[in-house]
């Protein structure tokens, strides 16, 4: 077995952008706005999943996590978008 | 006599109303089945009542999709028995692929529980054979995520198959923008397979099918069972 290690894997689930996101849109509105910071032109709201995953390599644990994200449906392809990024 | 399920999960909790109105006022053989348990396709229906399903986590009723009890019930759809799923069954059904789209959270971002007025726009279901087209049904609806949401092709193909059944409409029977509980898509309350023999709907039919509970003391939701039955009688 090679040497291995634990890596750690964020999972970003949210709705497509054509599927309304009122948690955002209030987030944006009455929070962000309304607190001053114009500059902020969208806030889109979603879930993360933070995963340690015993891998071989960084790739063989971000491809483990995008496999069981689409096998085990962790998003609804009809309406959300998920994507999948290996932290340091 | 035709023989239905109440398939529960873990964190249903309309279940035993699903059950008390199948038997009780429909008067109809049924069984409360623990999801593990149903490992055979020995009935002739099959209810997934409402509720929070593994509390709803990661979404709603994505967990309870992947118990080996839809594998029975995708077999029973498969033969044409029909499928009712409430609520919380509607999201599990949704979720397992037996029903296409999404079920999003409210617009309104807020747990919504009144009686919606709901327009049958395809009586040629299972559930719905004992309407007529255009009728009017007053039923409850209880959820926080209730949002029906689908592409625009898909919708465009529920369309063209009449998979649509159910629309929460005002008191001119218009599906308004104000007679839209939750943001759902057309206004979009229940939705069917192409067959027709496997629905889902948001409102809750077993909490309007005795007079005294309803504003309207009439039991507008018992036409959906008594439809189911009389499906499963003709089967």
């Amino acid at each position: 077995m090679s040497p291995g290690s634990n890596y750690t894997v964020e999972v970003i689930v949210e709705n497509k952008p054509l599927a309304r996101d009122p948690e955002g849109e209030t987030i944006h509105r009455n929070l962000i706005l309304k607190g001053g910071y114009a500059q902020v032109t969208k806030v889109r709201a979603g879930k993360l999943l933070r995963m340690s995953v015993d891998a071989a390599s960084r790739e063989d644990a971000r491809q483990l996590v995008r496999n069981l994200c689409d096998e085990l449906r962790i998003y609804n392809p009809a309406a959300h978008v998920c994507q999948v990024r290996l932290v340091d | 006599m035709p023989k239905v399920a109440v398939v529960q999960y873990p964190g249903s909790n309309c279940d035993l109303d699903a059950l008390e109105v199948l038997q009780k006022i429909v008067k109809t053989r049924t069984d409360l089945v623990w999801h593990r348990d149903l490992k055979k396709d020995e009935y002739d229906g099959y209810v997934l009542p409402g509720g929070f399903s593994y509390g709803d986590y990661l979404r709603a009723g994505a967990i309870a999709a992947t118990s080996p009890s839809l594998k029975t019930i995708r077999e029973a759809a498969e033969k044409n028995k029909p499928v009712l799923g409430i609520c919380n069954g509607f999201q599990i059904l949704v979720e397992a692929g037996l029903l296409p789209g999404a079920v999003l959270r409210n617009t309104g971002l807020r747990f919504v529980c009144k009686w919606t007025r709901l327009r049958v726009e395809n009586n040629k279901t299972a559930f719905t054979s004992l309407a007529k087209k255009g009728q009017t049904l007053n039923i409850p609806i209880a959820h926080n995520e209730g949002r029906y949401y689908l592409d625009k092709d898909g919708l465009a193909q529920l369309e063209r198959n009449q998979q649509i059944v159910l629309r929460y409409v005002d008191e001119n029977n218009q599906p308004s923008e104000e007679a839209n509980p939750n943001g759902s898509l057309d206004n979009i309350a229940g939705i069917c397979n192409p067959q027709g023999n496997v629905m889902g709907l948001m409102p809750h039919p077993e909490r309007s099918s005795i007079p005294t509970f309803s504003p309207n003391n009439k039991a507008e939701g018992r036409l959906i069972f008594d439809s189911m039955i009389r499906t499963m009688g003709a089967r």
